[in-house]
C-alpha cells in the first residue's frame, strides 16, 4: 500500500529509564511482528523521550486511541499486534492498573499520575520523536525563536521574560529576566550563553529527560536567550554519563544547522548564533557556574569567588549567562503564549510549573511536571500513588545534597521557592526522594554528606575539612559511638561551613544534616543516648529481632534465611533467635509468613 | 531559515502527521475487525479507507473495533462525524468505501442504502 499517512502511531518510550528496562528490544520485536502481518506501512513506530512514568517501563502509547501499555515484555508484543492492531481489541492485561482501585485504565490522560500534572516544559516529551526536527516544528517549534528575532527587540524579549516571573529552575530561583538583563547591559561585544546540564543530585533526572525527550526546546530557548543578551555563541555543558542526551542533542544541533536555525543570519536578520556541546566528566562541583566555566576553558573544574559574577566576567573573561536546562525549556512557551499565560499558572512569586523527579519509597516513581503551589500531599499520594511499603510517610528530601527535608507536618504546604526556603528545605533542581518510617534520618544525612564530601573539589578548607569532620561524627553516631555534645558540634560546624565555604556546593553541604537535626533531633538523640536506631537501619545499633512464640507456626522459613545461623528450633514448634548472634539484618522478618518476627 | 514565513510553510507541510496525537474532535471511521470481520474482508475495507483518505488529503481518524455482534453483516464500518450520530454501514465492498467517504465524510450525507444502524451518542 502506497501511502504517506498511517492509520496508527505507536510511540515507544526510549528515555534512559525505558531503554534500560528493554524498550529497544520491544521495538525490534514490534518491527518484526508488524512486517510479518504486513502492517509496516499502516502503523508507524515513533521513538520518543521520557513519558515520565519510568516505574512502569517499557511504555508504549498507541494513537489515535491514546492507549497506554506498560511494563511490556518481548512476548507481549505479538499479542498486541494480533489483538490490538489486527482486531482492534485492547489488551487489557497490559494496561496500567491504578494501585488502589486496581482498575485498568486504557487512556493515559485518565491515569491519576497524569491527571494532576500540568505539562508545559514536558509537553512534547513522549509525544514527538526527539530525533526529528520536523516533528518539533510540526508541533509549533522554532516559532518562538522566529517571533523573537524578527518581531521583538532584545529588550522586549527580556521584558516578557521578566513579566512572566520565570525563576531559575536549577534550584536557586533567581529571576531569569533580571539575569539576562545584567548580561545584556554588561560591557563587551563578545558574549556567551551556557546551558547547565550537569545534573548531579542523587535521585534527579529532570534535565536528562528533557534533553533526551525534547532537545530542540532547549536549543530554541537558548537561541532566544542569546538574542536577548547579545551572545553569538553558546555551550551546552552536559555530563558524559548522559550518552543518550548527548547523542540526541548533537543530532538536534545538526538538524537545526541544516535548516539554518543555528548559524549565520537567523530568519534573515543580523543575528547569528552557534551552539556547541561540552561534555563534562561528571563532577558534582562542575554544576557550580564558575567551576563549570573553568571546565569549558579546559581547566580543572574548581569554583572561584564571586563577584565578579559571570554576567560581567564569565567564560574566557567575557560576559556570560548561565541557565539550567529546564529554565531554557520554559522560554519558547513564554514567547509564544505571552508572560500572562505563563504567570497564570503557579503562585504569585513562583509562576509556572516545576518538573520533579519522584523517587524513593513511592508507587509511581518517575518524572512529573506540576503547577507551582501544588501540595506535597498531592504529589506523593495522588500523582505518586502513595507509599510502596504500606508504611507511614515520614519525609521527602528535596534538592539533593543542597536541600533539606519536608516532614509530614508540611504535607499541605503549597510548594514554591519561598515556602520551601522558609522551612529549611529548598526547591533545588527538583529531585524528590520519598521516605517512609523505615528510613533512618541520621543515615540519610550521612548518605548525602558522604556524597558531597567525596565530590568536594578541595579548594576551600571549610568544605574540604569541615564536611570530612561532620561525616566522621555521623559515622560514629551510626556505629553507636555517639557522644553527648555531638549534635551541638554538628550544628556549629554546619553553620560555619555554610558561612565560609567558597561556592554553593560547600555552602549547602551541611543542609541535609541541619535539616534532619531540626526535624528529627529525637532520632539523633536515640542514637547517641539510648544507643538505638529507631528505624532499625543502622546496623551497629539496631536491636536484635525476636520471635513471638504465640504467633510462630514453626515453619522454619526464618532459620533458612538467617545468614548468621542465629535462629534455632524444631518444625511445628516455636523458633528462637539468639540475640547475641543476630545482626539485625531483618531477613527473617521479611520471610516470616505470619509476621511473628519484630525488633525487640 | 530565511524568514518566519518559511518556517510556517514547513510547519504546515509536516503538521498533518502529528494531528493523530491530538485530542481534537475530528471525523472518525471505525472498522469492525473482530475475527469475523477480518474473515469477511475487513482488511480490504481498511486499506480502501486509507487509500481514499490519503488520496483526498482528509483529516480523519481511522480506528478499529472488535466484533459488535452483527457478524452476518460484516464487513462493518462506522462513521462518526463530530456532533453527529454514529452510523454503521454493513455488507461493504471496497467500492462502497469511496461512496461513503465522499458522501458522508466529505458532504455530510448519510448513505441510506448502505446504512444498517445508528447510535445516538448524545452528539458526542
Amino acid at each position: 500500500m502506497d501511502q504517506s499517512i498511517y492509520r496508527s502511531h505507536v510511540l515507544i518510550c526510549t528515555g534512559t529509564g525505558c531503554v534500560s528496562s528493554g524498550s529497544k528490544k520491544i521495538k525490534t520485536v514490534l518491527e518484526d511482528e508488524l512486517a510479518e502481518h504486513d502492517l509496516s506501512k499502516e502503523i508507524k513506530i515513533v521513538e520518543t523521550g521520557c513519558h515520565g512514568f519510568c516505574e512502569k517501563g517499557p511504555i508504549m502509547i498507541v494513537y489515535p486511541e491514546g492507549v497506554f501499555y506498560c511494563q511490556l515484555k518481548e512476548e507481549d508484543v505479538a499479542e498486541i499486534v494480533e489483538e490490538h492492531f489486527l482486531k482492534g481489541r485492547i489488551v487489557d492485561r497490559l494496561l496500567f492498573k491504578e494501585p488502589i482501585s486496581e482498575e485498568s485504565i486504557p487512556a493515559y490522560q485518565d491515569i491519576e499520575f497524569y491527571k494532576k500534572q500540568r505539562r508545559i516544559v514536558l509537553s512534547n516529551c513522549g509525544r514527538i520523536d526527539p530525533e526529528s526536527i520536523e516533528e518539533y516544528i510540526a508541533s509549533g517549534g522554532y516559532e518562538a525563536a522566529g517571533k523573537a528575532i524578527t518581531e521583538m527587540t532584545p529588550e522586549e524579549v527580556i521584558q516578557e521574560v521578566k513579566d512572566s516571573g520565570l525563576r531559575g529552575r536549577g534550584g536557586g530561583g533567581f529571576p531569569t529576566g533580571l539575569k539576562w538583563d545584567f548580561t545584556r547591559k554588561a560591557a563587551g561585544d563578545k558574549k556567551y550563553i551556557i546551558c547547565n546540564a550537569d545534573e548531579g543530585d542523587p535521585g534527579a533526572f529532570m534535565d536528562r529527560s528533557l534533553l533526551e525527550g525534547d532537545p530542540h526546546a532547549v536549543i530554541e530557548g537558548m537561541i532566544i536567550a542569546a538574542y536577548a543578551i547579545g551572545a553569538d555563541e553558546g555551550y551546552v555543558y552536559v555530563r558524559a554519563e548522559y550518552p543518550l542526551a548527548i547523542t540526541r542533542l548533537q543530532k538536534a544541533i545538526e538538524q537545526a544547522e541544516e535548516l539554518g536555525l543555528l548559524g549565520d543570519n537567523l530568519f534573515g536578520s543580523d543575528f547569528s548564533f552557534d551552539l556547541h556541546i561540552k561534555k563534562g566528566a561528571g563532577a558534582f562541583v562542575c554544576g557550580e557556574e564558575t567551576a563549570l566555566m573553568a571546565s569549558i576553558e579546559g581547566k580543572r573544574g574548581m569554583p572561584r569567588p564571586k563577584p565578579p559574577f559571570p554576567a560581567n566576567k564569565g567564560l574566557w573573561g567575557k560576559p556570560t549567562n548561565i541557565n539550567n536546562v529546564e529554565t531554557f525549556g520554559n522560554v519558547p512557551y513564554i514567547i509564544n503564549e505571552g508572560a500572562e499565560a505563563f504567570s497564570s499558572v503557579g503562585t504569585e512569586n513562583s509562576s509556572g510549573t516545576k518538573v520533579f523527579a519522584l523517587t524513593g519509597k513511592i508507587n509511581n516513581t518517575g518524572l512529573v511536571e506540576v503547577p507551582m503551589g501544588i501540595t506535597l500531599r498531592e504529589i506523593v499520594f495522588d500523582i505518586g500513588g502513595g507509599l510502596t511499603s504500606g508504611k507511614k510517610f515520614k519525609a521527602v528530601q528535596t534538592g539533593g545534597p543542597s536541600g533539606g527535608c519536608i516532614t509530614s507536618d508540611y504535607l499541605d504546604l503549597p510548594i514554591d521557592y519561598d515556602s520551601l526556603k522558609e522551612i529549611g528545605a529548598m526547591m533545588g533542581s527538583g529531585g524528590m526522594v520519598v521516605m517512609d518510617e523505615g528510613t533512618c534520618m541520621v543515615d540519610v544525612a550521612k548518605f548525602f554528606l558522604d556524597f558531597t564530601q567525596s565530590e568536594s573539589c578541595g579548594k576551600c578548607t571549610p568544605c574540604r575539612e569541615g564536611t570530612k569532620r561532620m561525616l566522621e561524627i555521623l559515622n560514629r553516631i551510626c556505629e553507636g559511638e555517639g557522644k553527648e555534645g555531638d549534635i551541638e558540634l554538628l550544628l556549629e560546624l554546619g553553620e560555619h561551613i555554610k558561612d565560609t565555604a567558597l561556592c554553593g556546593l560547600g555552602q549547602t553541604a551541611p543542609n541535609p544534616v541541619l535539616s534532619t537535626i531540626k526535624y528529627f533531633r529525637n532520632e539523633y538523640e536515640a542514637h547517641i543516648k539510648d544507643k538505638k536506631c529507631p528505624a532499625g537501619v543502622c546496623q551497629g545499633l539496631a536491636a536484635a529481632y525476636v520471635i513471638d512464640e504465640e504467633t510462630c507456626v514453626g515453619c522454619g522459613m526464618c532459620a533458612k534465611v538467617c545468614p548468621v545461623d542465629a535462629i534455632s528450633g524444631k518444625p511445628k514448634e516455636s523458633y528462637q533467635i539468639d540475640g547475641d548472634i543476630c545482626i539485625s539484618c531483618g531477613a527473617c522478618a521479611q520471610k516470616c509468613p505470619v509476621d511473628a518476627i519484630s525488633q525487640g | 531559515m530565511k524568514s518566519l514565513e518559511e518556517l510556517r510553510e514547513l510547519r504546515s507541510k509536516v503538521q498533518k502527521d502529528l494531528e493523530m496525537r491530538s485530542n481534537s474532535e475530528r471525523p472518525k471511521i471505525i472498522i469492525g475487525m473482530g475475527t469475523c470481520g477480518i474473515a469477511a474482508g475487513a482488511r480490504k475495507i481498511l486499506k480502501a479507507v486509507m487509500k481514499e483518505i490519503d488520496k483526498r488529503g482528509l483529516d480523519v481518524i481511522v480506528t478499529q473495533t472488535g466484533c459488535i455482534g452483527m457478524c452476518e453483516k460484516e464487513p462493518l464500518l462506522d462513521v462518526k462525524m463530530p456532533g453527529k450520530d454514529r452510523v454503521t454501514y454493513g455488507n461493504l465492498t471496497p467500492a462502497d468505501v469511496k461512496m461513503i467517504i465522499v458522501e458522508h465524510v466529505i458532504n455530510g450525507n448519510v448513505v441510506e442504502d448502505l446504512a444498517i444502524a445508528r447510535f445516538d451518542e448524545g452528539g458526542n
